[in-house]
């Protein structure tokens, strides 16, 4: 059978998010909109940020292809934010981004990042931190774009 | 010293039984007119598969399916390599005794690069150990012994394929030798070159034609050659498979064609190209032709003169060698035709501040410092390939491709790309999961100790054509054993279940 370590990369929670994603399926009408290209192996995503009228965000809306950890990345990232202020987001980006470049030395806190943490298991693969990063990527891109 | 020339002896490599006596550069290789996966020697009952694949358009029949025969029908006999010689051979290679992940690796990526026996690392050491120098020039005597040891390289890798040693330029990768000619083209369109480059001018009105089915090193910079010129690009379509559909040369290249450029055998789908057909063409129309050897002249033998292309590109580190050097491959008149792309010292005649006369081919087009140790590195694995014999390890790859198509096509939720079992490849599959990321397939078999390349493998419109964005492609060489094959087979078949397949 497959390794722990492949167990721990492909987490049930990664499958089924990546089966059937959270936020797929982009509603336009936003500023705040970032395409984002892996040109190592084409995988790509366009994510659009909808801030509701209490300051979170309403609705992370994405679309794109890619491999299981992206996909899972991007509906987990889009179901998170949904709670989330700007300025959380910036926040949570780069302690998301500092958690996967870590090696595994660093855990993705799970009171912050819920389910999401199970893509902790990506940071001792580096060949795959950019799959998991590029929805995130394209949200850090797309909330420059926010007060414009 | 001075009588040994280090690193140029280019020792017998390894300690395969049953390899030819080498007498002269020629003896090892194959007097084979074009690469030959030979027998495409399948199981008995495989060997009907291609009748089987049913009416009258079977592809075997089809003439998109190149007929593999050499045109003397020579070597169809050649035997793959066996078990005992497998095993053997395989121990000249230290990468692949590493284990992976807990497993023994199995490394299907030798299309990407390919792994180097000691043969070559000991020549490249033994080159900078003994004979360091700058070549062509310094008067002293590594130098000389450098200079020589390197042109030697030259000629050896000449014989290899065929040519003429003048006809070898050495570059940095087969990127920079498509590209040299391109930009010479381009330099010619230019006006440079005086009246030896005129027929090379290209420009508004002129087309030149690739394949669907390009990698982009012989796409790109065709694409950036019509776009400094104003000549069009246009292209050869490939069939559902990805295999070339010939159905409209005729349209495709006509008059209007300067320059036809084609991979020998597609990277990725495995397919050996009709080489004689498109030649003679581009023959009638008057083209150049530009083959991207890449991923034949490592795998069979192939004689560039006698396929009568005008160019050709090759890169080093594919066929045993070490990256940072690359061949291109052109007519002597067509070379001492081009104008210079990269510019410099070392490849001209005379200088002064207003201008410079330059030398003729290879040196014209080896500005700077050359790639030394890696070319006499390179000429080491051109031996050492040649000891085994290049229609042998033809022989040995298309039993391998067979394996890797036919398996793979069997296994539910699987799409084989390329020709189909029974139709000659060489040994390398390229095929898409459903529902499967070609990423995902990748990290599974890695788990396993298999190494297999995934991704679009450089041929962005190729995965369009197909409908998909990427592939997983297993490739392999000489060293490659049916276990490997069998390994990545059943691996495949337990990604399926293990993804869940097709959302």
């Amino acid at each position: 059978m497959s390794s722990s370590e492949l167990q721990s990369l492909y987490q049930q929670v990664i499958l089924d998010h990546s089966k059937r994603p959270h936020g797929r399926g982009l509603v336009g009408d936003t500023a705040a909109s970032s395409h984002q290209v892996n040109p190592t192996c084409g995988d790509e995503i366009t994510l659009e940020l909808h801030v509701g009228d209490d300051g979170t965000f309403e609705r992370v809306a994405w679309n794109g292809s890619g491999c299981a950890i992206s996909q899972a990345s991007a509906s987990l990232l889009s179901g998170l934010a949904e709670d989330w202020t700007p300025a959380v987001l910036q926040e949570r980006i780069g302690q998301f981004r500092e958690a996967l470049r870590s090696r595994g030395a660093i855990e993705i806190d799970e009171d912050l990042f819920e389910d999401a943490a199970a893509l902790g298991g990506v940071s001792r693969y580096t060949a795959r931190v950019k799959c998991a990063m590029l929805a995130w990527v394209a949200a850090e891109d797309a909330l420059t774009r926010l007060d414009a | 010293m001075s009588g040994a020339r280090p690193g140029g002896a280019h020792p017998p490599a390894g300690t395969l039984e049953g390899r030819t006596a080498r007498g002269d550069p020629a003896a090892g290789r194959a007097p084979l007119m074009t690469l030959t996966p030979a027998s495409t020697p399948v199981s008995t009952s495989d060997s009907t598969a291609a009748a089987d694949a049913g009416d009258a358009d079977a592809p075997a029949a089809s003439p998109s399916a190149p007929a593999l025969t050499a045109p003397d029908g020579a070597s169809l006999d050649a035997r793959p390599l066996s078990t005992a010689e497998l095993f053997r051979l395989r121990a000249d290679f230290p990468a692949l005794q590493r284990q992976v992940n807990g497993h023994p690796l199995a490394y299907l990526d030798s299309g990407a690069t390919a792994q180097r026996p000691v043969a070559v690392l000991d020549a490249e050491r033994r080159y900078l150990e003994t004979a360091n120098a700058a070549v062509h020039r310094g008067a002293h005597l590594m130098a000389a012994e450098a200079t020589e040891l390197f042109e030697q390289a030259r000629a050896t890798v000449a014989a290899f394929v065929g040519a003429g040693e003048d006809e070898i330029v050495w570059t940095s990768n087969a990127t920079e030798a498509l590209n040299l000619v391109a930009y010479g083209i381009s330099n010619a369109s230019l006006g440079r070159g005086g009246a030896a480059a005129e027929r090379l001018r290209i420009g508004d009105g002129d087309e030149i034609v690739v394949t669907e089915a390009e990698h982009h090193a012989n796409l790109v910079p065709w694409q950036e050659l019509c776009a400094r010129t104003g000549a069009t690009l246009r292209f050869i379509p490939v069939d559902d498979d990805g295999v070339l559909d010939l159905d409209r040369l005729d349209e495709i290249v006509t008059e209007r064609t300067r320059v036809l450029a084609f991979a020998h055998v597609g990277n990725v789908t495995g397919a050996i190209a009709p080489v004689e057909r498109l030649v003679a063409r581009a023959r009638q129309v008057g083209a150049l032709v530009v083959l991207d050897a890449c991923q034949s002249v490592p795998h069979g033998p192939v004689d560039l003169r006698a396929l009568d292309v005008d160019f050709a590109a090759f890169s080093g580190h594919k066929m045993l060698g070490p990256t940072g050097v690359g061949v291109l491959y052109g007519k002597q008149g067509l070379l001492d035709a081009l104008p210079p792309f990269l510019t410099g010292g070392s490849m001209i005649t005379t200088v002064t501040l207003e201008r410079s006369e330059y030398l003729p081919a290879p040196q014209r087009f080896e500005a700077g410092t050359q790639k030394v140790s890696q070319s006499i590195a390179l000429a080491a694995a051109v031996d050492y390939l040649g000891e085994i014999g290049m229609d042998r390890i033809a022989a040995h790859e298309a039993a391998l491709g067979e394996r890797m198509a036919a398996g793979l096509a069997e296994i539910p939720g699987v799409r084989l790309l390329g020709p189909k079992p029974g139709i000659p490849r060489v040994g390398l599959a390229s095929f898409d999961v459903h529902g499967v990321h070609s990423h995902d397939v990748g990290q599974f078999l890695d788990d396993l100790g298999i190494a297999v390349r995934v991704g679009h493998h450089c041929a962005q419109p190729l995965h369009r054509r197909l409908g998909i964005t990427s592939s997983t492609r297993a490739s392999g060489y000489l060293y490659t054993t049916d276990d490997d094959v069998d390994r990545m087979l059943d691996a495949v078949a337990r990604t399926v279940a293990f993804f869940g397949g097709a959302a």
